[in-house]
């Protein structure tokens, strides 16, 4: 290996003027500092920082609409599952009905927030040229296809049915409808922690196991808070269902806590990791204890505290989703090549 | 078709920013801007959806050799950086629409008037090379000259390089070529000059080389890219073990609620 001496930055006399220049600039705000590598008043290129500490990979371009539909993708693939169950059990006919009518208006707000996120909105149909096994996003576009079909059928249906009576076609389509939008609805709630778990995002592939079974509870826990607010917060079996998602995300944002994986650093510091927090908090632990609470309570004060825990829910699954698009941001701009790791990977030519 | 490929030898590269400006004119890419970064004499900072070629201006400890300053400063090395047209391709797997194609040329192409703009290759290339132009929509990257190389040219940076930094050739020869080159440097004392060829890792080999000297994460290559796709498996098999457990929860609290379900 070649000797290299350490050198103070002092001793850069020739050099001088250049950081001269540097200084002036950035007093002037004409120098835009992206990374540069802490206490060095001189640009240096090290193993350390890598190359002046500017960030390898590219932040993700998606803006605010594709957390919103995790979020709203999430909640009407569960409401659909809760929805569809509900009827082939036999329970209440208004918690199906207000089930399909989430899984239908998520239906119909999903595909147009994605949409509006592409570059080239007009060219959406391009997403329907292939199918891609090996590429979540291809998969996750038709699983949203076959269920916004399956779940706006099945709530047209419902409303004709309501408005002109029951008929053999009408029940044959929501009942097709709602078959579909049960089998797509399983998948299309958690997929989107496939979608950004197959990424090059060190912090959002570091919990590729865990995104689909976060990201599927977190859709549980706000599809049931919806439905709770929308007058069933006497149904046991929401509550049931409630407080499974609740624990489950519990445990995941311990899991998430007790790991010591640098990679994981953007949930647990700076504003990712609060919002991460945040929305984490309201998640799991917050609508636990008020579920748990509510056992215990008078019936009154049982159904205000389950009220508060649906909205505890709900908020916590939106910031959750806004929180690891957040996290991935500011991964692909902190994250260097761990040095620990031996850079054999390069050939060295023998002679 | 033999797979084609870049060998860009920093040792040679004398910072000249050629590359860069010939990429431009030959694919009529828009200006980066005038930024002043501060940062060697480069004011671009990557490759990205305007700068298909990028040189970077590696200022770091001094090193014995070519690239070097006088003793007593930094030294300062070049090296052309560019897409890497990967051997299993990040961006390639993750495109929706089919619009990456593999040419016939082994190198990642994004056919423009296929590409809706969805984003999703950029957040898979484990180099950081494919960005969404902010103006068009669309993503954009090296195209490796496709339309010169079907007409029988070499790429244009290739062909401006003035001191053959760049080199363009079928990748086995270049490999071969590389393995030379550095058996010399070595014999001239500069025995930290190595190869970037990612060959063992997950992306399966690069389709552009790079010969530098000491650490190849001072140029901000990553030693060890991994292609996103290795974590296919892990989360399908969770999205199923999500689906399941979401389905068999829900049909046991409604079953076991009884028929009214309340």
């Amino acid at each position: 290996m070649a000797s290299r001496r350490n050198l103070d930055p002092t001793d850069y006399r020739r050099e001088r003027n250049l950081e001269e220049i540097r200084v002036q600039a950035e007093a002037t705000r004409q120098l835009q500092v992206v990374g540069q590598p802490e206490k060095t008043s001189f640009p240096r290129a090290t193993p350390e920082d890598g190359y002046y500490g500017l960030p390898i990979l590219k932040k993700t371009p998606w803006t605010w609409e594709i957390p919103l539909y995790f979020f709203v993708g999430g909640a009407a693939g569960a409401a659909a599952v809760i929805g569809a169950i509900a009827d082939y059990t036999g329970a209440d006919r208004e918690l199906v009905r207000h089930a399909r009518w989430i899984a239908a208006a998520g239906s119909v707000i999903s595909p147009a927030l994605l949409i509006a996120d592409l570059g080239r909105p007009e060219r959406f149909l391009a997403m329907l040229r292939v199918f891609k096994p090996q590429s979540p996003m291809s998969v996750g576009v038709w699983t949203l296809l076959g269920f916004s079909s399956g779940a706006t059928a099945a709530a047209f249906a419902d409303f004709l049915t309501r408005r002109y009576g029951p008929s053999i076609p009408l029940r044959v389509l929501e009942n097709a409808g709602q078959a579909a939008s049960l089998a797509f609805g399983l998948p299309f709630s958690n997929y989107t922690g496939v979608l950004i778990g197959v990424s090059a995002i060190p912090v959002w592939n570091r919990n590729a196991t865990d995104l689909p079974l976060h990201f599927a509870a977190s859709g549980l826990g706000a599809a049931v808070g919806m439905l709770e607010l929308m007058g069933h917060h006497k149904n046991r079996v929401l509550h049931t269902l409630g407080l499974g998602a609740a624990l489950f995300e519990s445990w995941e944002g311990l899991r998430i806590e007790a790991r010591s994986n640098p990679d994981l650093d953007p949930l647990k510091h700076g504003a990712s990791g609060f919002v991460t927090r945040a929305g984490g908090i309201l998640s799991g632990p917050v609508p636990a204890l008020l579920r748990s609470g509510s056992f215990f309570s008078s019936r009154r004060r049982s159904q205000s505290l389950r009220r508060w825990a649906a909205w505890s829910a709900i908020a916590g699954s939106l910031i959750t989703r806004f929180a690891w698009m957040h996290a991935g941001r500011q991964s692909a701009k902190e994250w260097k090549p761990p040095v620990q790791r031996e850079a054999g990977l390069s050939r060295q030519a023998t002679k | 078709m033999s797979v084609t490929a870049f060998l860009t030898d920093a040792t040679l590269c004398i910072g000249c920013k050629a590359c860069e400006v010939a990429c431009k004119e030959w694919n009529g890419i828009d200006e980066d801007g005038l930024q002043f970064s501060g940062f060697s004499y480069d004011n671009t900072g990557s490759v990205g959806a305007s700068t298909w070629r990028h040189v970077k201006f590696v200022e770091q400890a001094p090193l014995p050799g070519l690239g070097g300053n006088s003793g007593e400063q930094v030294s300062w090395t070049f090296s052309s950086d560019v897409c890497k047209h990967c051997g299993e391709a990040g961006c390639l797997e993750a495109c929706p629409t089919g619009s990456i194609v593999r040419t016939e040329f082994g190198g990642v192409f994004i056919q423009p008037d296929v590409c809706n703009g969805c984003g999703y290759c950029v957040t898979a290339c484990p180099f950081g090379v494919v960005e969404r132009n902010s103006k068009d929509g669309r993503a954009f990257k090296c195209t490796f000259c496709y339309d010169r190389q079907k007409a029988g040219l070499e790429p244009a940076c290739a062909k401006v390089c003035p001191t053959e930094s760049i080199k363009f050739g079928e990748l086995e020869q270049l490999r071969q070529k590389a393995d030379e080159r550095i058996a010399e440097l070595h014999d001239r004392g500069m025995t930290d000059a190595n190869l970037y060829d990612p060959l063992d890792t997950s992306v399966a080999g690069v389709h552009a080389l790079f010969i530098i000297r000491g650490d190849a994460r001072t140029y901000n290559l990553p030693p060890a890219p991994e292609v996103p796709t290795i974590y296919l498996k892990k989360a399908w098999t969770s999205s199923a073990l999500a689906a399941g457990l979401l389905f068999g929860g829900t049909l046991l609290a409604f079953l076991s609620a009884g028929k009214n379900g309340r």
